[in-house]
């Protein structure tokens, strides 16, 4: 066991990698020298050359195209994007080519691209910097899309999205880069599949969902409400596509109620798949409507009043209380 | 305000001249076009691509002919077919032959093409039974071929996606090789040829492909027929300035080539490939050329072009003047045109035969197709749907297979 940041730990995982498959290659923009704006590949580039750590020109969809091409080659292009809001200029190349490559081939051709984003608010920035737009490619067949939120699994998941045949977004919650965890380097252990739900606190009254940054918000949450008499289930979805409803099912029927956390906007958002799917699944064990807490339908606000927007405990607690109370 | 200037028009060679030709369907090509072969059939020089043109031997340039035949020949079946219900739609490429067949014949088996969608004569050239360019068409599949046999990747609809396809392509080519060498290998050097359009020119991904092409000295060959027209808009709303002249701003050769010269075609394409295989980046050529017929068999030209244009092109037709010079120079008889006519309609009933006997699709490949790896929700719905169609079983007249 080693103490890392996420941030490390992500960094650890892609030298694991380019250790480990000769055909695997970073790419994206300052990853070079600088390390990336966050420092992720911090060093790589010493290491493995500029032929395997690639600083490219400033263009997401030429990042994004290229890797196809990489791919179509025999390569791994692992992408960075350098912050959520930036993504879009790749959309395209994301939407109508890399998720329908195999598709389209009539499962002949395979384009195992991984593209990494730093994702989600509560970092104090400027605009286009704290988005959450993981809804629009969980909309989009042929896209895999995973979110760690510990070191650990940071750790082996991205590991895992270089090894999966099919592309993989890997969106990484940047307001807990420096949050630090044990990671066991030499066993996945229970993070062997990237694409299963973690329950990570057992509770008996209610079952919050969350992933990502809100994570560690939806324990506290939890914890809060142990305080208060209440017995929270939390799990970990850690794989937004696709949604590992086996186990978000099983705790339902245990706990009777649902709650899923997101900073995106709710409308049209991953929670509200779950609430639907969750609804077919267990309607009769449901107690209360699956609440839903997230951002309000606007575009990410000012930094200055992101703490309004963004779900806190205050929100989850404020959601349970709704539901207990249904 | 006295002090601001504006450029001053027509300063040539600054870009910055308003009134210069911008290339369009009426223009003229200009001196700086490479040709070779004349519409009347006649073989002129040049001081670099002769030297090309002479090494052809004349089963080559016979081969040129049948080829842009044989294409000619599918591209109406495949028009007949659509008209007769057969085909969804239809992407015609009459006029363009020669850009096609010139090119497609100086790429060799290990350079991998990505066209984007009217490439029939680029397919030909790369051993696709033409057939299989049917089924897109047909809507049976959204591909059609296995791109890997023949290193000729499927059609791509999005215009200019691939061509950053192409660049991504070419850098993996520029590791194998160095892969390669460093290992003693001899493999043969490859490069990659990217094929799209003068309207698709105007797409961000054809800029950033140049960038990052030139920026890693991709072995890339940049193919753009212009055909001056996309759909119904002219080049010149495409482009102020010849599109060949925009590699000079990234920093590699542009070349425009008369796209209706087979033989040019092929002796600039060879020049690029070699350049770009040799290590020396990419290139840009500009295949000058006129899609004669509508853009697709949903197209109605007569609402945007004028007959005589058409007419004014088809003199420029590139059979007619091969066909001129292999007669005047006495390389091919009555029997080879016979011949080739020939294999057009035999090609033709292939195609015909092939496409009507094509297969129905079924929505289980399309289940399977969406991920390589097992995925618990398409698994989840083709369950839901096996359940629902088994349902039907026993209704004879609504039965669903």
């Amino acid at each position: 066991m080693t103490t890392m940041t996420i941030a490390k730990a992500i960094n650890e995982g892609l030298r694991a990698s380019l250790t480990n498959n000769p055909k695997s290659l970073l790419m994206g923009e300052d990853i070079g020298p600088l390390g990336g704006v966050y420092r992720v590949t911090d060093g790589l580039i010493r290491d493995f050359g500029a032929d395997r750590v690639v600083d490219t020109p400033l263009a997401e969809s030429g990042i994004v195209g290229t890797a196809i091409g990489l791919a179509l080659r025999g390569y791994r292009p692992i992408c960075e994007i350098q912050f959520d809001g930036f993504v879009f200029p790749g959309f395209n190349q994301i939407t109508t080519q890399l998720a329908k490559m195999h598709s389209r081939s009539g499962g002949k051709l395979t384009v195992p691209v991984v593209i990494r984003i730093p994702y989600g608010g509560g970092i104090g920035s400027i605009e286009h910097h704290s988005e959450s737009p993981e809804a629009l490619f969980a909309h989009t067949a042929g896209l895999r899309i995973i979110t760690p939120s510990n070191a650990h699994d940071a750790y082996w998941m991205i590991q895992q999205a270089v090894d999966c045949t099919d592309p993989v977004i890997f969106f990484e919650p940047k307001r807990r880069y420096w949050l630090k965890g044990e990671v066991d380097t030499e066993s996945p252990g229970p993070a062997s599949d990237p694409f299963q739900a973690h329950v990570l606190r057992e509770g008996s009254d209610a079952t919050i969902v969350a992933y990502g940054p809100l994570v560690p918000v939806a324990l506290a949450a939890a914890a809060a409400a142990e305080e208060d008499g209440h017995s929270v289930e939390v799990i970990d979805l850690r794989s937004i596509s696709p949604i590992d409803f086996d186990t978000v099912t099983a705790s339902v029927k245990r706990t009777g109620r649902l709650i899923v956390a997101h900073e995106a906007p709710t409308f049209g958002g991953i929670g509200g798949e779950i609430a639907a799917r969750i609804s077919e699944r267990a309607f009769l064990h449901l107690e209360a409507p699956v609440i839903r807490v997230g951002g309000f339908h606007m575009p990410y606000p000012v930094a200055k009043v992101e703490e309004d927007y963004l779900p806190d405990i205050d929100k989850i607690l404020e959601a349970l209380d709704r539901s207990l109370a249904y | 305000m006295g002090a601001t200037q504006l450029p001053t028009p027509g300063i040539n060679g600054t870009g910055l001249d308003l009134q210069s030709p911008a290339g369009g369907a009426s223009s003229d090509p200009g001196a700086e076009m490479i040709q070779l072969l004349g519409p009347d059939g006649k073989l002129g020089t040049d001081p670099v691509f002769s030297d090309y043109a002479k090494r052809l031997e004349p089963e080559q340039l016979r081969g040129f002919y049948a080829d842009m035949a044989k294409v000619r020949r599918f591209d109406q079946e495949a028009t007949a077919l659509q008209r007769q219900g057969e085909l969804a739609l239809w992407v015609p490429l009459t006029g363009q032959e020669a850009a096609q067949i010139g090119s497609g014949r100086a790429t060799q088996r290990q350079d991998y093409i990505f066209p984007t969608y009217r490439e029939h004569g680029v397919a030909l050239t790369r051993d696709v039974d033409l057939a299989e360019l049917l089924k897109l068409f047909r809507g049976i599949s959204n591909g059609g071929w296995d791109p890997t046999e023949n290193n000729f990747h499927l059609y791509t609809l999005v215009l200019a996606a691939q061509t950053l396809h192409s660049v991504g392509y070419a850098m993996g080519i520029q590791r194998d090789q160095k892969f390669a060498e460093a290992n003693g290998s001899n493999e043969p050097k490859a490069a990659v040829v990217a094929y799209f359009g003068d309207g698709a020119s105007s797409e961000g991904d054809v800029h950033e492909s140049m960038v990052f092409a030139a920026s890693y000295n991709a072995p890339v060959v940049f193919f753009c027929q212009n055909n001056h027209w996309a759909i119904s808009v002219p080049t010149e709303v495409q482009t102020k300035v010849p599109l060949f002249n925009r590699a000079k701003g990234y920093g590699f050769p542009g070349i425009r080539v008369d796209g209706n010269d087979v033989i040019a075609v092929h002796a600039v394409t060879e020049w690029a490939l070699e350049h770009a295989r040799e290590g020396r980046g990419p290139v840009l050529i500009e295949a000058y050329t006129y899609r004669v017929g509508a853009h697709t068999t949903a197209d109605d030209p007569t609402k945007y072009r004028e007959s005589a244009e058409e007419t004014a092109w088809r003199g420029k037709d590139p059979l007619d003047r091969l066909e001129k010079y292999l007669r005047n120079e006495g390389l091919a008889d009555e029997a080879f045109f016979e011949q080739v006519k020939t294999d057009g309609d035999k090609l033709a009933a292939h195609v015909r035969s092939t496409t009507q006997s094509l297969q129905g699709p079924n929505i289980r490949e399309s289940f399977a197709g969406v991920y390589a790896e097992p995925h618990p929700l398409v698994a989840e719905e083709l369950a839901w749907f096996e359940e629902y169609s088994a349902g039907f079983v026993g209704d004879d007249e609504e039965g669903r297979k």
